[in-house]
């Protein structure tokens, strides 16, 4: 199902125009398409029933709303069309989706085909093991199994990181998180390799959370932002504007709060992944910053 | 248009760098090594898978229509066992469910099991197929051959058999065709055959409708070889006269 609706997208992308003016669009149909995810930990998810939750939901729907607000215009009305990361840079490149409130790294790669709002959120990729397993740092994992998620960017991590160190393990892939977690429980990998808010929230869902602990070093940083159209300058400068006076006025803070400490819906379990240093330097001086910069330091 | 970027394959895994022969050497790896590794994957499970689905399949059809009560109801159970349960949900009971069931099976790749899981699910089609080979001939063909003095087995042997498999051929294609496909599922289940290395090469490099267009080609061509050869062998193989046969 995927591919078919990647394989439309590209036909679509193909046809589309480029830079058009997203701020024009929005006062003139007075509606907007945010791209969202199915299943994106607690940044963005849906509840069922076509909705859809998370801590960059809420930031892009009060950004919609301060954009409403510059436009003048009295209602606005939101949709949320789901992507995956096959699709979702096509679809805003298209014009399908206005605004991308998922799970997306600001990479280099990425910023050739979109733009991305300030950083919202850093990713540092962990490790889960199971508690009493004694493992504690990555040079422990030689000829372990190591499980982590096809399709996801902690696989070239896991890669590099076996080049660089001469760490030899073995990888096993899950054909999604919840399937990767799976095989660290059943016992066929003894680490599951990923993003640290997914691993707490998978930890957290688990049937005994005290059996599982997050480990050693960080091995990859990865900044994570609201992704839009290129050179659609004037939109990228309100949605900017919204967010650090968010960042200013403490209320990003307050959502980060909301959704990964406190329970949320649906089964009222709290992922419990305090905030890195990286992302307060990120609130403290908002920017724009590539994931390769984050590597340099 | 959309521009295109092949050079995406020539691509070393680990920094990104363009390499100028295309192929890895002292490990580096592209883009271009891992598809053709992948590819081996493919093609190693699907054909192993084959050889189990067709003994298997042979063999369940030609129980299912012996007469022998007992038989008849191994093999029926067999065909709608493997038949009414999706591909997908079988490869994760062979992976997740029976180890745990099985401690042995533990011990087993996960490349075996999956060799297992699609070559029992394709075998339940082949069976079908066979059945229907064998009962599309007409019943005097089998007591003429008991007739003659020829015990049941040698009556498949030599009169039955050789025509059912004849006309079953054609469908028994389409079946070796679809386990090169239905062998995607494999990624499911950690092997780094084509599909999983669509999924994750587009995502590390962003080129996804180049890497697609490539795997989409070999799984062409690996589904096409198949297409010939069953075409040679059925043309080998026809009798002058028969169902298929030249006229």
């Amino acid at each position: 199902m995927k591919t078919i609706a990647f394989a439309l997208s590209l036909a679509l992308a193909t046809t589309a125009g480029h830079a058009e003016d997203t701020l024009k669009k929005i006062k003139d149909s007075g509606s907007v398409t945010m791209g969202v995810r199915e299943s994106s930990g607690a940044l963005s998810y849906t509840l069922g029933d076509g909705k859809y939750v998370g801590y960059h939901v809420e930031i892009c729907e009060k950004v919609l709303s301060d954009v409403r607000r510059q436009l003048g215009l009295s209602s606005l009305s939101v949709k949320y069309q789901p992507v995956t990361s096959q699709n979702r840079i096509p679809l805003v490149q298209n014009g399908t989706v206005d605004i991308e409130c998922g799970s997306t790294t600001n990479n280099l790669t990425r910023q050739k085909d979109v733009a991305f709002a300030v950083t919202t959120f850093v990713e540092e990729v962990r490790i889960a093991v199971k508690a009493n397993s004694g493992i504690s740092s990555i040079g422990q994992l030689n000829g372990k199994n190591v499980a982590t998620t096809t399709g996801t960017t902690s696989v070239q991590t896991l890669r590099k990181h076996e080049r660089a160190t001469g760490v030899d393990f073995k990888e096993v892939f899950g054909k999604d998180h919840a399937d990767s977690f799976l095989l660290l429980e059943s016992g066929r990998a003894d680490a599951f390799v990923m993003d640290g808010s997914l691993l707490a929230g998978n930890i957290a869902k688990s049937k005994n959370p005290a059996d599982f602990r997050i480990v050693g070093e960080v091995l990859s940083v990865e900044p994570i932002a609201i992704m839009m159209r290129r050179d659609d300058v004037t939109f990228k400068k309100a949605v900017d504007d919204s967010i650090k006076a968010m960042m200013k006025s403490g209320e990003i803070a307050k959502l980060y709060d909301k959704w990964l400490m406190q329970p949320i819906p649906p089964a009222n379990a709290r992922v419990g992944l305090a905030m890195s240093d990286n992302l307060k330097a990120a609130i403290a001086s908002p920017n724009d910053r590539p994931m390769e910069e984050y590597a340099k330091k | 248009m959309a521009t295109w970027d092949w050079q995406v394959f020539c691509k070393n895994t680990i920094d990104g760098e363009v390499i100028p022969r295309c192929l890895g050497s002292g490990g580096d790896i592209t883009y271009l090594d891992w598809m053709l590794s992948a590819w081996g994957w493919t093609l190693s499970v699907a054909l192993l898978a084959l050889v189990v689905a067709l003994l298997l399949g042979s063999l369940m059809g030609i129980l299912r229509t012996v007469p022998h009560k007992g038989l008849v109801l191994l093999g029926n159970a067999w065909t709608e066992l493997f038949r009414n349960i999706p591909l997908l949900v079988q490869v994760f009971l062979w992976y997740h469910v029976l180890p745990a069931l099985v401690p042995v099976l533990k011990g087993l790749p996960s490349f075996v099991l999956v060799v297992f899981a699609l070559g029992f699910f394709t075998s339940a089609r082949i069976a079908e197929q066979v059945k229907a080979g064998i009962q599309s001939l007409p019943k005097g063909q089998r007591y003429a051959g008991l007739a003659m003095g020829f015990t049941l087995p040698q009556t498949y042997r030599y009169v039955l058999l050789p025509m059912a498999f004849r006309i079953v051929i054609p469908p028994l294609t389409s079946e070796s065709m679809n386990i090169i496909k239905n062998s995607a599922v494999a990624f499911a289940v950690s092997i780094a055959e084509l599909t999983m290395f669509a999924m994750q090469a587009q995502e590390e490099t962003s080129r996804g409708i180049e890497i697609y267009l490539a795997v989409s080609g070999l799984y062409f061509i690996s589904a096409f070889t198949i297409n010939r050869i069953a075409l040679f062998i059925e043309q080998r193989v026809q009798v002058p006269g028969m169902i298929g046969g030249s006229k």
